[in-house]
Formats: structure tokens, C-alpha cells, sequence
């Protein structure tokens, strides 16, 4: 039967492919043939040829990099005080390693490319099977595919060495779901099985377009049989995905339809977008700040230059004249003299902070990586870092999102009870997984029911064992053999994309009903007279998270056609039409507050003639080929009603070991959290309870659509926001009160339905942001709010609502499951769990942690930890900067604002790359201020560093200002010294590069002790890297002055270190210098934790004074 | 803007093309060695009062009495300074100042009498001082080919660019080349003792050892032609403008003359601020128990050839002994002084905070 369906009429968007390359009978519409590409995957960026231009061109593109091209090509085209080498060198070094790097990773993509891509496949071609490279294969080929042999492109099943024409697919490396999953091949092609018969088949394929989305995909197989094609739809259940792996299954023959950069593979390795962290917006804040500073100086100099100038005697003393060159160039003078200047100061934005920030960020997040308590055993993961851009981030946020089930909870499924028309049964005893026969195995709570309930209790118990998509994973095949009847018990395990159903037909299994097998289209069942039962499947309507529920239509032996319907309590008790609604109600209420996942189950009987009616609406649906999905919708909507309620089933998640601990650091950290769940109400809220997200004493705010029905929206968030608003004023009257913490804290509950409305944007205008505006009010003052029944989307929308409030808080988004993605990517840091839900959201994470425990660790102590290193890396690059060219600026206005550098272009190039950078570099890798058991303990010291507290203004200034005065007391100290007399004990005098060789070295010993002073956590090499940079700093002045340089044409520096360091003064000031320079900073320091102490301090100071007793 | 552009992941996503997925499930186990667990053993120091205390006050111990050794030991030196510009009608030098003309060819000489009120006891440093030249220029101080005065003679016959514009006259090189060289000092100074009797003593004045020795001996070398004789060596280039004998007749003592002339090298190393001095000569002590100046009445006479006064400047003769400090520079004494006092003075501060809050916050974290 050849389907017209709905939607071919749109043939742009769709493929036909010829299986086999097989011309279609004629008569048929002939297909104009599209060309595809070939299977060559490219992820590399080069070729060999477009290498260097391209890369220099990317490279160049970010600005940081322009800037310092500018600056060098400045450097070499006017005349400018240092030599294009001192920045020249820099940048030549980051362009090349970065270039390196970058090449490196392109070489191994390449080599990836081609392994992939010259890897062999079988192909049929004319009935015999032959060897191909990969990236030959064509759309249309027929291949076959090998048990564990990876998947060359996406491919159409036609059939497989089962006789079923199933065969069984892990899709590890695309989702990091290890279970196996099965696909179909259509019915018409399954038995065509050998090279052979394959070679036969005479069909095309019409499909879609190739799009992303990993599970969705729709087209529809012609097949010409004899003389009438067949038209069979094509779903996601038929189509092998590219990187997936063929398992338990000898071999299989499919058609290849999307190939090369097509694949889904292929289309999902885009990019995400790139998030920023906080810390990198306040160091481009600073940036501005110094790109001023620094125009502002060149800009100074340059007017104090010509009001200097217009002297002539002074311009051009006899002793100075200028050439002729020189002379003439009056109009751009001015010009480059500016641009001499900014060249001469540019080493207040240093290319290595870049690189160490770059090389911090990078190594840090090893340390992440490498953490034996984040690992779990359980599941043999440890944490995985996916964006190291973000470490710093972690210590700055102040609201969580968190979902639920298998995030807060283990996702690991338990059935505890199961109600049949009000009755309830309790299986309690499990004996290794033996079936106790008969009612042994239950507890009736109830009254013993009649025949006609026992009736439909039986018919429940086949209503759970039946309406599932749970598959029978045999351990061992020949051990399966050998058990015969036993398989289902302890030799075969269930496997189901949903931990509810495994843990249902589990449940079902210690009440007696075993699901065995799904065999020939047959379900088979043993029930509690170890009798085995036969249904034959007939449609599953699949679960999906808009309609929460799924059916599943089954012939009985006896003929009789049933559907059975199992979802949550909102979606079935509305579809039903008979069946003790209420008790079965009251039930599921209780179990919901108790915190079990409840489901309820219904069944409908279906009259051969409905049945017919069904099939027809169903086939159509899955036929077509645009808006399969919205069609499907309707018909399983016309599908699913008319139901009788048979019972409900109790399954209980528990929470996630330490998820309580966690959740209660968190909010001694003062960060908010929030619980996104798709879960309903009642059993959510228990679990905020559980874990103790809600305390006893939290006033529950509700905002939901039971209370709206009843008040309008609008007087119920004013009513709450008075409420929450009234307690806030008490607070700040008297803070005590909320020190010692007896004020009632709230906790809002909110749904789905209920936001849209409050974030809908309103009819009546200006309202709706009113809305908004006092829904983040009440928010604001509740520790902790609950949002239940949210879609994927709202969870992604509640995220951008806070994001985008006037406070800007960091949001942190964790989740394990597909549907939690939207709100990781959102949030500023967005964390997966490596739970059972399959890998998308690890996939899409910055960081993946195992469990939700480890969060705790991960904020607390690495979040904190990578803060304040990076907060202290970029003060004290700025810093050491400050006092590096400042003294250079000083000397302007004693040199005729002439452009004279006062350090050797040695030391210019390399204070900021060797001197001064390791140390820093170490600093923030390995600084810890407090021990990170201390860190864990205490979660209030978090607080501490709230609200980027380390990367503020004030912080700023201060780092700024002492840099400014190490700067003024190094040269003027030097000044002073130099002033008009001798400091040698012969006589003989020092000239300008021995001044600025002075104030130098000065400069390096003041910086590096500066850090050293920062130091809380000297470990051997932090003892290595400072006090190495500086023997290094003398032994390279040693070396630098003690040789004539034969490439040099200057030799200024010819023994200048050492004349200096064989004049005692010069050592006295050198001491007296770097100590006065060092004294403030200490001073402050001092004086701040004495009098002003933060917690940190205090707890600094404890733990110091505890070790010392000890 | 910046520092995002640099993020270093933006493009490295896609690397995994395929491959077994989750292979090495149970070796993802992370080592644990104390530097991947951060636990590295590590010493903890903490800034407190209590710590910083005992450093503060043994800074102030040290700094002060440092400070007062440095401030008597220059206070002891002895500094003799005449200014001899000649700006001022009353000066000796008024008219050799006035009447300064490059194109003169005899140099004009002045005579100043001074008098020391002290006997000067161990070798006395002549040094001229020059104020408000900039030796510092850039323009100035990278006028000069370094390689030239190392002798180079490629250098030698083609000076570097950088000497510009005092680099060549008519296509001749100019050696030494360079705007330093050009306007090294040529002022000659002479001291006369004046004796009570009557009769005016010239004072011996040593013109050796007053450059750094490396320089003289490794940094500064005359070209070495085919035969040893400078002017033979120096022919085809020309003296600089303003110098009134060719580089090869600076000193009759061939240890002294070329680029080896230590007048020549003191000049060469560029001052560090506009207003300095260079050591001009040295008064070696005699092994007599007399004092190397004796207090009475001297003479200096000097030959007045560099003008100043076209920027103001100014010229100066010194005379001044030298300890093991150097010379005299009251500021490193003071400001030892300074800083210790400062230390000592936060000690006492910082332990009167320490005694009145210090236990504060002690028994707050206890009771905590």
C-alpha cells in the first residue's frame, strides 16, 4: 500500500537516495539525483599550504594581538626610544607557541581525519562484498557493518544477521550512553540477510535533510517488491548513527545516506559559544583603565616635550645637534613622538599577562581533573574539565540551579508499593531476586480484595510488565540456553533508557509477573503460576516529556486487543473515564509528599474495528515526512482516552549520598539554591525537605496555579512580596536578630504554569514587567526556591531571568539529564553529572563532576582557591607593571622628555618574560591562603570573596597606588643617590645605565618579595621559582654585562652590574630601597588583620596559632 | 574585549573523531601523589603583629645605627666646590665666557684663587661638574659607535648611522664619531698650591685610573692598523668639529692616547641626570705624613674652552676626598635613619594595636 502522506509536497528539504544506486522502476516520479558530499570527515582547520597566512591572520584578529603587532610595526618604522626586538621578541614568542600549539592539534586532527577516512569498510557492490576506504563511500552504498565495528557515516538498516532484523547499537562515544539500544531494520527488507539477497533489494530512500538533533529523524523507504512499491516510514529507530557501535550483533547490512560533514556526528561537533568569566571582565575593565593611563602619560610627554623644546638652546644645544632628517619632519613629529612614547611606556599592558592568564586558566583546571575526591568509584569517573576559562568563575556564585532526579537523586529507582484500586501492595520480601510465588510476596494493607478486583489487580500487574520499553539484556548467551526458563531471573538484567520502568518491571517481577522477552513482535510474561503468557505487541506510543506518558497496545492470546497507558497523575487522571479515581488520588497525594515518583496506570480495551482506526491513525502519522512529530502528538492524543483507572505505582529516588550536607554548605556559602524540576509539587517539595533545602522552620511561599486560580496572580505576588518584604524590614532594624537565626527564613514554591504567566509578557502593558520585577523581589529574600513542572525551556528561561536582574548574579546551572542542557549552556557556569540520563548534559557542561556531592568540593575549595589566585595574578601583573615603567615615566623629566629609556632593552624584553613571570605563574597554580579541609569545613568563608570582592575598584586602586609608590621610592631613591655626587669608594663615576640598572634591580628583588610576602603556602617549589628567578636575574646581569656581545652594536652594559655591586653604597641603597618599598604594603596588611579582620584572617590566624601550639 | 580574545579552547572541540567510547573506564582513577592532590608540604607563614613585631623593631636596630654610620662618614668628607661658568661680571671667567668663539684658536685662560679651610688628608678626587647638560638625551646618548671605539676599523673608515650627524665631513669619517665625542669637555684645569712664602706650587695631578678599568683595557681598544702608529691608523678620517686636536693627539703617553684616553672614556660615559660630575684628575697622597692638600691659598687656572653658557649651564671644579661610601651624600645616612626610625616607630604602634585587639580577635575565634 503506497501512502500518500502529508507533507511530500515540500520536497526541498528532503533527500531520495537509490539503495545500491539502483535507477527506480520507471513510472515512478523520477528524482532529479542531488550530489552529496563525500564520506571525508574535516575537522582540521589547515592544510599545509594555508597554514601560516591563516593562522597569523587568526591570530592577529584578536585584539590583544593587534595591539602589540601595532606596537612593534610603531617600533620598527619611526624612529622609538627601544628596539623593535623588546617587543618584538614577546610577541614573536606567544605567535609562535601559540602556532606550534595550534599546529600541533591540527596535525593530530588530521591524523584523526585520515585514520577515519582511510579506515576499510565493507561494501556490497554487485552482490560480492569488497573492501573501500571510508571516505569513499557514497550515499547509496550498501554496507556492512561487522559486530563492534564503528559505524563509517549515518546509515538506514535494512537487516541484520538476527532473523528479527534488530540489531543492538551502543552510542557510547556520541551521548556516553553505554546501554544498548536496538534498531529495527523495516519489515520488507529484514530477510534479505546475505551479500546476495541484499544486492536484490530495489528501494529508495526519501528522507530529510541532514539535521543535528540526535534523535530525530524522519523519511520513508519505496520499496518496488514485485511490481507495486511499498512505502514503510523511517524513524530514529532505523537510522545508525555515524560513531556508534554495532554490538551483540554478528553483522548487519544498511544503506549509507548521510556521509562526511553531514552526519549527525559531524553537525553536533560545532562549537558552543563561549562564556566569559567575571574576572576576565574586570581585567578588561583595568585594561581601559591602563590603555588610558597610558595614552595619557604618552600624551604628557609629548605636550612637556615641545614646551621644552620651544627653547632652542634646549631643542638643539651645540653639543646635540639634530640632522637634517630631523629638522625638516616638524608637522609628523609631534605625531611620532606620541607614538614613541606610547611605545616607550607599552610594557604597562603586558603580552605575558596574557599568556600566563592563558597558561594559569589551562593548568589549573588540571588540578580539577586530578582530584581523587571528586572521583567516584561507583561509577569509575572523576571530574572532567570542559571550559578551563571558568575556574575562577566557580568561586564567585551566588545562585545554583539544580535539578532533581539524578542530580539531587540517584536516579536509582526502588518500587515500593503499588496501588490497585485503593488497595495497596508492599513487596517486601526480596530474596536475590527469587519470585516469591503468589501473595506471599505482598502485604495487602488492605482488605482483601474480591474475584472481580483481583480481576483488575492481575490486569494491572500485565499493564506495568507490558507498557515499558524496557529491554532483556542476556549476560550470557549460553548460560541463557542452559537456564531455559530461569533467563528472566539471575542470568538476563533489564536495560531501559528510564530507571522508572526498570525499577517497575523489577517491582512487578517481586510481585510475581516476570517480563521475560520481547520476541517475533510476541511479549512474553511469566506469571505467578510460572505460566508463560503471550502478547503480541502492537504499537508502543512512545513516553515524551510534553504528553508525560506512554502507551502501548497489545493483542491478548485470547485475541482481545488492549491498551495500556501508564504516566504521571496530571496527564492520566484527565483521560479517564471510570476507576476509583479518588482512592487511587488520595494515594498518589500521600505518596507525592512523601517523596516517591508516582505513576498511574490505565487501560483501555480496544474492539477490532477501533483497533483498525488506530493503526490507520498512527500509520499515517509515522508516515509522513514533515511535522511527523506534530502528528504523531495528535493521534496518540485521539488515541489515548477514554481510560479506565486501574492503580498507581510509588517509586522512590533517593537522594544523592551527602546531597543534604552539600545543599547545607551551599547555603552557609550564602549562595541561593534553587531546584528546577519537571517532578510534581508535592514530591518535590519533599524532596527540598529531604534535603534540607527547606528547613521545619522555612514559611513555605506557594505560588502556583491552585492559589491563582483562587486569587488573581497579581494580588498573590503583591500579598507574598509584602509578606517577604515586611520580614526584611525587620531584619535590617535589628541584624542581630539575624545573626543569631531565629528569623524565619521563606522558600517559595513556584510552577511551570504559574511563571509562564509571570514571565509572560503581559497584555496589560506595563504590568507584566511589574511582574517580573516583584516575582525577583520575593525571590531575592527567600534562601530557597523550589520551581516543579518546568519545561526544559522555562528552566533555561528562570536562569535568564536572574542573570539578567539588576544585580547580575553568577548563575551555576547543574543537571544531568538532556532536558537540563538548555539551563547549563544559560547559566554562567553550567555543570553536568555524569548520572544514568545518557551524557548530553556532560557533554555540553564547562564541568562534569560524578556526583551532585562533589559540587561542594568544587566550589568551595577550587572555585575559592582559583579566585583568589587568579584575583591575585592580575593585581599583581598590573602591579609589577605600575613599577616597572613608572620610574621610566619619572625619567622623562630629567631627560629633556627625550624618550631615554632608563632600562636596557635586556631588561625590558625579559623582566615581564623570565624575571618576574614563573614565580606568579607558580603563585597561581599552587597558592593556598587557607588549607582546603578548612575550606570545607567552614563553607561562610566563601562569603569572603562574594561580588568579585578581590577584583574591585577600591583593590584596584590600592594595588595601583603602591605601585605607583614603589615606583616613586626606587627612582627617586636612586635619584638621590646619584644626585651630583660619587658613590664609589675610587672615585669614578656611574652613568645613566647604571642608575637604571640600580633602580632595576631594586624593581625585581621589591616585586618578587612583594609576592613572596603574598605567599601563604611555600612549598618547595614556590622556594624554587622565587628565589630561582632571582639568582637567575643576577646571574643573567653577571653575564649579560660580562661579555662584549659581538651581534650587539651597542655595548652599554659592558660591567655595569658588576661596577655597581662592587660599590657599597649601591648594596645599602639597593637594602634600603627594597625594604621601604615593601614596608606600607606590610603595614596595611598588618594593621588590616589586626584591627579589620575578614573571616579568612581570623580563621588564618587560628589555624596558625593551633599549629604552632602543636 | 581583550582578554577574552584570548581563549584559548575556541576552536580545539572537535578533536575526537571517533573511537572506542569509555575503553579506560576504571583507570580514570586520578593518582594521588600529594602535588596532583595539592597537598604538597608546605610552611605557612602568616603576617600577623605578633609575627611582624620582632622584625619591625630589629629593622629599626639595624637601619639606625647603619644610617648613623653613613651620615658622620659623609658628614667627615671634605668637598671643595668652585663654580668657575663665569656668567657674572665679577667672575675671573667673565671674559673668557663672553668672548667664547669656536673659531678661536687659542684658548683663553682664567685664574681663580680659592682657599681651603681644611687640610684635605688622603687622595683627593678633582672632578668638573656640569649642570644643566643633558648627557642624557636620547639624541645624545645613542650618538656614539661603539664598535668604532672597540677598535673596529670597518667602523673605523664607516661609522653607524646612529652618529649622525656627526658621523662624517665630506664623505671623511669622523673618529671618534657621534655627538658625545664631539663635545667631550676639553676645559683643562690646573691646581697651584700658593705657598705662604710666596711662590705658587703646581700640584701633581694624576689622569690615570680615573676610567672603570674594563673600559679602558676591554671596551675601548685603538684600531690596530699595519704598522703601530696611531696617525698612521687614524689616516682618512677627521677629528670632530668641535675638537681641536685629532683623537691621536689627546695624549703624548701612548697608554693614554687614541680611544684610550681616559679623559675621552670618562666622557663617554653618559651622566644619568642633567646636573653631574666626572672625575677629572686625582691627587695621589704623598708617603709623607703631610696632608695631600694642606690648608692655605690655591690657584686654579683653566684653560676656558667649552661654552655653556648658550643652555644655561654651568661648570664647576670639585675637590673631594673619598671614603669607602663614596663621596659626600648625606641622603643614604638620612635615609637609613629615616626608615629605621619609621619601623621602629610602627613597632611600638603595631604592638600597642596588637595588645589592645590583637586578643580580641583571639578569644572572638575561640568562642567561635
Amino acid at each position: 500500500i503506497l501512502c500518500r502522506c502529508v507533507g511530500e509536497e515540500n520536497w526541498v528539504d528532503s533527500r531520495t537516495i537509490y539503495i545500491g544506486h539502483k535507477e527506480p522502476p520507471p513510472g515512478t516520479e523520477a528524482f532529479i539525483q542531488q550530489r552529496f558530499p563525500d564520506n571525508r570527515i574535516v575537522s582540521s582547520k589547515y592544510t599545509f599550504w594555508n597554514f601560516i597566512p591563516k593562522n597569523m591572520f587568526e591570530q592577529f584578529r584578536r585584539v590583544a594581538n593587534f595591539y602589540f603587532l601595532i606596537i612593534f610595526l610603531v617600533q620598527l618604522i619611526i624612529d622609538t626610544p627601544t628596539s623593535p626586538v623588546t617587543s618584538g621578541l614577546p610577541l614573536f614568542f606567544v605567535i609562535t607557541v601559540t602556532a606550534i600549539k595550534q599546529g600541533y592539534e591540527d596535525w593530530l586532527r588530521h591524523k584523526a581525519d585520515n585514520a577515519v577516512n582511510q579506515c576499510s569498510v565493507h561494501v556490497v557492490h554487485h552482490g560480492k562484498v569488497v573492501r573501500k576506504q571510508s571516505r569513499k563511500l557514497r550515499v547509496g552504498d550498501v554496507v556492512l557493518v561487522k559486530e563492534d565495528e564503528t559505524f563509517p557515516c549515518d546509515l538506514i538498516l535494512l537487516s541484520s544477521s538476527r532473523d528479527d532484523g534488530t540489531c543492538f547499537v551502543t552510542t557510547a562515544s556520541l551521548d556516553g550512553e553505554s546501554s544498548h539500544k536496538t534498531y529495527y531494520a523495516v519489515q520488507e527488507t529484514k530477510a534479505y540477510n546475505t551479500e546476495k539477497e541484499v544486492d536484490t533489494i530495489h528501494a529508495t530512500i526519501e528522507c530529510e535533510q541532514p539535521q543535528p538533533d540526535l534523535y530525530k529523524f524522519v523519511g520513508r523507504i519505496n520499496i518496488y517488491m514485485t511490481n507495486e512499491p511499498v512505502a514503510r516510514p523511517l524513524g530514529s529507530e532505523n537510522l545508525l548513527l555515524r560513531g556508534a557501535t554495532l554490538k551483540n550483533t554478528e553483522y548487519i547490512y544498511a544503506v549509507v545516506i548521510y556521509t562526511g560533514m553531514e552526519t549527525k556526528m559531524a553537525l553536533n561537533y560545532q562549537s558552543k559559544s563561549q562564556k566569559r568569566s567575571a574576572v576576565e571582565k574586570s581585567m578588561n575593565a583595568y585594561l581601559v583603565v591602563y590603555l588610558c593611563i597610558l595614552i595619557s602619560k604618552a600624551l604628557i610627554n609629548t605636550a612637556l616635550k615641545y614646551v621644552w623644546q620651544s627653547d632652542p638652546n634646549k631643542d638643539e644645544p651645540f653639543y646635540n645637534q639634530k640632522t637634517e632628517v630631523e629638522r625638516q619632519r616638524h608637522l609628523i613629529r609631534a605625531f611620532t613622538d606620541f607614538l614613541a612614547f606610547m611605545v616607550l611606556f607599552n610594557y604597562i599592558i603586558p603580552v605575558s599577562m596574557y599568556v600566563t592568564v592563558e597558561m594559569q586558566k589551562f593548568l589549573g583546571s588540571y588540578f580539577i581533573m586530578w582530584d581523587d575526591e571528586m572521583f567516584d568509584e561507583e561509577l569509575g569517573e572523576r571530574a572532567v574539565v570542559n571550559t578551563s576559562d571558568l575556574n575562577e568563575e566557580l568561586g564567585q556564585v551566588e545562585y545554583v540551579f539544580t535539578d532533581k532526579t539524578g542530580t539531587l537523586t540517584e536516579n536509582n529507582m526502588e518500587f515500593i508499593e503499588c496501588c490497585v484500586d485503593g488497595h495497596v501492595y508492599v513487596p517486601h520480601a526480596i530474596c536475590n531476586g527469587q519470585v516469591m510465588p503468589g501473595a506471599a510476596g505482598m502485604d495487602m494493607i488492605d482488605s482483601s480484595p474480591g474475584p472481580a478486583a483481583r480481576e483488575h489487580e492481575e490486569l494491572f500487574f500485565r499493564a506495568l510488565c507490558l507498557c515499558h520499553t524496557v529491554q532483556v539484556k542476556e549476560e550470557d548467551t549460553v548460560d541463557g540456553i542452559k537456564h531455559g526458563i530461569h533467563q528472566g531471573k539471575s542470568t538476563s538484567f533489564y536495560i531501559s533508557s528510564s530507571p522508572d520502568e526498570v525499577a517497575l518491571v523489577e517491582g512487578m517481577k517481586r510481585l510475581g509477573f516476570t517480563y521475560l522477552r520481547l520476541k517475533d513482535g510476541q511479549m512474553e510474561i511469566l506469571n505467578r503460576e510460572d505460566e508463560v503468557e503471550k502478547f503480541e505487541l502492537l504499537e508502543v506510543l512512545t513516553f515524551d516529556s510534553v504528553r508525560r506518558r506512554m502507551s502501548i497496545i497489545v493483542k491478548a492470546s485470547t485475541g482481545e486487543v488492549y491498551l495500556f497507558c501508564k504516566g504521571a497523575d496530571s496527564s492520566i487522571f484527565p483521560r479517564v473515564i471510570s476507576g476509583k479515581v479518588d482512592q487511587v488520588r488520595a494515594r498518589v497525594e500521600q505518596n507525592a509528599v512523601e517523596g516517591l515518583r508516582t505513576l498511574c496506570v490505565a487501560y483501555r480495551s480496544l474492539s477490532p474495528e477501533q483497533y483498525e482506526e488506530v493503526f490507520q491513525l498512527l500509520n499515517r502519522a509515522k508516515l509522513a515526512l514533515q511535522d511527523r512529530d506534530k502528528q504523531l502528538a495528535e493521534a496518540y492524543d485521539l488515541i489515548e482516552k477514554d481510560l479506565i483507572l486501574l492503580g498507581a505505582t510509588a517509586v522512590e529516588d533517593r537522594l544523592q549520598e551527602k546531597a543534604a550536607d552539600t545543599i547545607e554548605s551551599l547555603h552557609k556559602a550564602g549562595i541561593k539554591v534553587w531546584v528546577l524540576t519537571g517532578d510534581k509539587m508535592e514530591t518535590a517539595a519533599a524532596t527540598c525537605y529531604a534535603s534540607k533545602l527547606f528547613h521545619r522552620n522555612t514559611q513555605i511561599l506557594e505560588l502556583t496555579t491552585k492559589r491563582t486560580e483562587e486569587q488573581s496572580l497579581h494580588d498573590v505576588l503583591f500579598e507574598l512580596s509584602r509578606t517577604v518584604l515586611r520580614q526584611h524590614g525587620g531584619m535590617t532594624r535589628d541584624t542581630f536578630s539575624e545573626l543569631s537565626g531565629d528569623c524565619t527564613d521563606y522558600g517559595l514554591i513556584i510552577d511551570g504554569a504559574t511563571l509562564s504567566a509571570v514571565m509572560r509578557p503581559g497584555q496589560e502593558g506595563s504590568n507584566s514587567g511589574n511582574y517580573k520585577e516583584k516575582f525577583l523581589e520575593i525571590c531575592r529574600n527567600c534562601s530557597a526556591v523550589l520551581c516543579c513542572r518546568m519545561a526544559p525551556l522555562q528552566k533555561a528561561q528562570i536562569v535568564k531571568l536572574i542573570k539578567a536582574s539588576e544585580e547580575h548574579p553568577i548563575t551555576l546551572a547543574i543537571g544531568d539529564g538532556a532536558n537540563d542542557v538548555s539551563m547549563i549552556l544559560e547559566a554562567h557556569v553550567g555543570i553536568g553529572i555524569m548520572g544514568k540520563e545518557g551524557r548530553q548534559a556532560v557533554r555540553n557542561s564547562d564541568y562534569a563532576i560524578p556526583k551532585f556531592k562533589h559540587l561542594k568540593k568544587m566550589l568551595l575549595v577550587h572555585g575559592h582557591y582559583y579566585y583568589i589566585r587568579i584575583s591575585e595574578l592580575v593585581q599583581y601583573f598590573f602591579y609589577k607593571n605600575v613599577c616597572f615603567i613608572f620610574p621610566q615615566f619619572l625619567y622623562q623629566f630629567f631627560c629633556g622628555f627625550s624618550q631615554q629609556p632608563l632600562y636596557d632593552t635586556a631588561y625590558l624584553t625579559l623582566y615581564n618574560i623570565s624575571f618576574t613571570s614563573l614565580p606568579i605563574l607558580l603563585y597561581s597554580l599552587i597558592e593556598q591562603h587557607i588549607n582546603m579541609d578548612i575550606l570545607k569545613k567552614d563553607p561562610c568563608l566563601y562569603r569572603d570573596i562574594a561580588k568579585n570582592s578581590l577584583l574591585r575598584w577600591p583593590t584596584f586602586i590600592y594595588w595601583t597606588v603602591l605601585g605607583v609608590y614603589d615606583a616613586i621610592v626606587m627612582f627617586f631613591g636612586a635619584y638621590f643617590l646619584f644626585d651630583n655626587t660619587t658613590f664609589t669608594s675610587n672615585g669614578q663615576m656611574f652613568g645613566n645605565w647604571t642608575f637604571g640598572t640600580l633602580v632595576f634591580t631594586v624593581l625585581v628583588f621589591t616585586v618578587t618579595f612583594k609576592l613572596a610576602l603574598d605567599t601563604h603556602y611555600w612549598t618547595w617549589i614556590n622556594h624554587f621559582v622565587i628565589w630561582g628567578s632571582l639568582i637567575f636575574f643576577v646571574v643573567f646581569s653577571l653575564l649579560w654585562g660580562g661579555i662584549i656581545w659581538p651581534f650587539l652594536n651597542y655595548q652599554r652594559m659592558y660591567y655595569v652590574f658588576m661596577q655597581m655591586l662592587s660599590s657599597g653604597p649601591a648594596w645599602l641603597s639597593i637594602i634600603l630601597l627594597i625594604t621601604a618599598s615593601l614596608l606600607p604594603d606590610m603595614v596595611k596588611k598588618v594593621i588590616w588583620r589586626t584591627l579589620w579582620p575578614t573571616t579568612t584572617e581570623r580563621i588564618q590566624v587560628g589555624t596558625n596559632a593551633c599549629r604552632n601550639r602543636e | 574585549m581583550m582578554a577574552s580574545s584570548y581563549s584559548a579552547k575556541d576552536e580545539d572541540g572537535h578533536i575526537t573523531v571517533s573511537g572506542p567510547g569509555g575503553g579506560t573506564l576504571r583507570n580514570k582513577k586520578p593518582e594521588n601523589t600529594a602535588f596532583k592532590q595539592q597537598r604538597l608540604p608546605a610552611w605557612q607563614p602568616i603576617l600577623t603583629a605578633g609575627t611582624v613585631l620582632p622584625a619591625f623593631f630589629i629593622i629599626g636596630l639595624i637601619f639606625i645605627p647603619i644610617g648613623i654610620g653613613l651620615y658622620v662618614t659623609s658628614n667627615n668628607i671634605k668637598e671643595f666646590e668652585i663654580d668657575y661658568t663665569g656668567d657674572d661680571t665679577s667672575s675671573p671667567c667673565y671674559n673668557c665666557a663672553k668672548n667664547f668663539s669656536w673659531n678661536n684658536t687659542k684658548s683663553c685662560t682664567c685664574t681663580i684663587p680659592f682657599q681651603l679651610d681644611q687640610p684635605y688628608e688622603s687622595n683627593v678626587f678633582m672632578y668638573y661638574g656640569l649642570s644643566n647638560f643633558y648627557q642624557n638625551h636620547r639624541r645624545y646618548v645613542k650618538s656614539r659607535d661603539d664598535s668604532q671605539l672597540n677598535g673596529n676599523i670597518d667602523s673605523l673608515k664607516k661609522p653607524s648611522k646612529e652618529c649622525e650627524p656627526y658621523a662624517s665631513i665630506d664623505n671623511k669619517p669622523i673618529a671618534p664619531c657621534g655627538a658625545i665625542a664631539n663635545s667631550m669637555f676639553n676645559d683643562t684645569l690646573t691646581l697651584f698650591y700658593n705657598d705662604p712664602n710666596g711662590t705658587s706650587v703646581p700640584i701633581p695631578l694624576t689622569s690615570t685610573g680615573i676610567a672603570w678599568w674594563t673600559d679602558k683595557h676591554v671596551k675601548f681598544r685603538n684600531p690596530v692598523g699595519t704598522n703601530s702608529n696611531l696617525t698612521a691608523v687614524f689616516q682618512g678620517t677627521v677629528k670632530p668639529v668641535n675638537w681641536h686636536r685629532p683623537v691621536y693627539e689627546l695624549d703624548t703617553d701612548p697608554e693614554n692616547n687614541g680611544f684610550i684616553n681616559e679623559d675621552f672614556i670618562v666622557w663617554m660615559r653618559t651622566a644619568a641626570l642633567p646636573t653631574f660630575r666626572k672625575l677629572y684628575r686625582i691627587i695621589q697622597k704623598k708617603n709623607t705624613m703631610a696632608p695631600t692638600l694642606p690648608r692655605g691659598n690655591y690657584t686654579l687656572v683653566v684653560d676656558y674652552n667649552y661654552p655653556v653658557r648658550s643652555f644655561e649651564g654651568r661648570k664647576r671644579m670639585i675637590l673631594s676626598t673619598i671614603s669607602w661610601m663614596g663621596g659626600k651624600n648625606p641622603f643614604l645616612g638620612i635615609a637609613y635613619i629615616t626608615v629605621g626610625s619609621v619601623c621602629f616607630f610602627l613597632g611600638v604602634v603595631l604592638l600597642v594595636i596588637h595588645h589592645k585587639y590583637g586578643n580580641r580577635n583571639n578569644s572572638a575565634n575561640i568562642s567561635n
